[in-house]
């Protein structure tokens, strides 16, 4: 049967200039999937009219399981029957996203089969991310990915698909083994990762080093961030050779070092590494000549967000320094303090970092029994937190 | 100590006394389970994971989670 054909001139203005455009991959899966044909007339029509037609949430999912699928209907489903159903399906990415083509080609197979054929890879979460299926192939897509090998991620009050960077499978800058460490949390976290049981949502992100490739230190309720202890490496005949080749190392590296803790005479860099913030822009800038020290692990921190409910929030630091051994009991025990603090005491939909700053982090440090230090600050130097005791101030 | 199975026909019935009035968070349930019954978390965690295994209550989202009975047809 022929698929209806929608007239679409303000999405055809997105396919115009040298990048590449939605639209011309939906305009693909349209030619031969009559969801996305739909899907085409009704994001047409919201850019004319200005309104999104959409509604989510619901009862809707697979058996057993509350995350993973996020109900999504058209409020015009006389006009654009294929979408009545449109509803998302996010699939648990391998850490890292490192795929084999099979892989790939299998999750593509099964999602044109049973759905609108259209992914996003990778969705902000960082799970696959499948738009558009129906309430009925919900469990026949469930049933042919786990035949493949993969799980459905997260959604809703609950843990929610661990993501890290590709740390050590490729970049030289890991501190720590961010692949092992997600791996492990999210074979852990099973449980709330599929049966959600939480106030709301719970978000692990694992970066390698300080550039924070996911974003953690923004969008995570814990980031656990690459660092290093010791001082940085040096190479000083690589230094000099990015001098030979025109980087102007005073005004692009020394000068924009936040710690103001390097020197440069022309022939030698000289690093303070007590004042350095480890914030990587030397690194960066000399990526041959600079190395993140050997005494490596990562920093912990707790309750960024963006906003959805209130405000963005930014991390706070935890644990100062944690050394990441398997099976990462020490880390998880103190979790699972956490954890059971904020079910049992926070509001519904409040993250953390919320729950954080209501009840106050002095109070929540004691709650949790992790005593506090001056290495524990919301942003590097400026301020730390100091806590009295009733005793001391009298 | 009751059983993970009567912890679960506890929870069915809350959420069925409950039906079209409220929603309850499974954070409330096991709350409720834990007062009522003096039992542990991990106990309601099995009661809700069998519930919504055999299909008796499923989960719901609308701004949060919450478990609800199945909705009519799929009882
Ligand atoms: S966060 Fe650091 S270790 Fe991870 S990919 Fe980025 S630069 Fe590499
Ligand atoms: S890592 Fe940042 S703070 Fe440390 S020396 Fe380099 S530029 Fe300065």
């Amino acid at each position: 049967m022929a698929l209806k054909e929608h007239k679409t001139p303000l999405l055809d203005e997105l396919e115009k200039g040298e990048w590449p455009s939605f639209v011309t991959e939906i305009k693909n899966c349209a030619s031969k999937n009559e969801m996305s044909n739909d899907l085409l007339g009704l994001l047409e029509k919201s850019y004319r009219e200005r309104i999104g037609f959409w509604k989510h949430g619901g009862i809707v999912g697979v058996m057993g399981y509350g995350g993973g699928v996020i109900g999504r209907y058209t409020q015009l489903p006389e006009e654009y029957p294929n979408i009545e159903h449109f509803h998302t399906m996010r699939v648990n990415q391998p850490s890292g996203w490192l795929y084999t083509s099979d892989a790939l080609r299998k999750l593509c197979d099964i999602w044109e089969k049973h759905g609108s054929g259209l992914t996003n890879m990778h969705g902000s979460t960082g799970d696959i991310v499948f738009l558009g299926c129906t309430t009925d192939d919900l469990e026949p897509t469930f049933a042919d990915l786990t035949e493949a090998g993969f799980d459905l991620g997260g959604s809703g009050s609950d843990v929610r698909t661990p993501s890290c960077c590709i740390g050590p499978a490729r970049c030289e800058w890991a501190c720590y083994d961010t692949l092992a460490v997600t791996y492990d949390f999210t074979m852990h976290y099973q449980d709330e990762l599929h049966r959600p049981a939480f106030p709301y949502k719970w978000k692990f992100k694992m970066s390698g080093c300080p550039n924070d490739c996911v974003a953690s230190v923004a969008r995570a309720d814990i980031s656990i961030i690459g660092t290093w202890q010791d001082d940085i490496r040096i190479d000083q005949d690589s230094v000099g050779e990015y001098s030979d080749n025109g980087l102007d190392i005073l005004r692009d590296v020394i000068m924009n070092c936040p710690g103001k803790c390097m020197e440069w005479d022309g022939k030698t860099l000289e690093i303070d590494n007590k004042t350095c913030r480890h914030c990587m822009h030397c690194i960066n800038a000399m990526p041959k000549a600079l190395r993140p020290g050997t005494d490596t692990g990562a920093v912990v921190l707790i309750g960024s967000k963006a906003p959805i409910v209130e405000g963005a929030i930014i991390s706070s630091v935890l644990v100062p320094f944690w050394k990441p051994e398997p099976p990462y009991d020490d880390l998880k025990d103190l979790m699972d303090e956490i954890i059971d603090l904020w079910c049992e005491e926070g509001k519904a939909r409040e993250r953390i970092g919320e729950f954080i700053q209501r009840v106050g982090m002095g109070n929540f440090l004691d709650a949790i029994g992790l005593e506090p230090e001056p290495a524990m600050v919301a942003y590097p130097r400026d301020n730390p937190y100091v806590f009295y005791e009733d005793a001391e101030e009298e | 100590m009751p059983s993970v199975d009567e912890i679960a026909d506890g929870m069915y019935k809350m959420v069925q006394d409950a039906q079209g009035q409220k929603k309850l968070k499974p954070t409330g349930l096991q709350k409720a389970m834990m007062e009522m019954y003096g039992v542990d978390k991990k106990t309601c965690k099995l009661a809700i994971r069998a519930l919504v295994d055999n299909g008796r209550l499923v989960y719901s989202y609308f701004g949060g989670s919450f478990l609800e009975l199945p909705p009519d047809g799929d009882k």
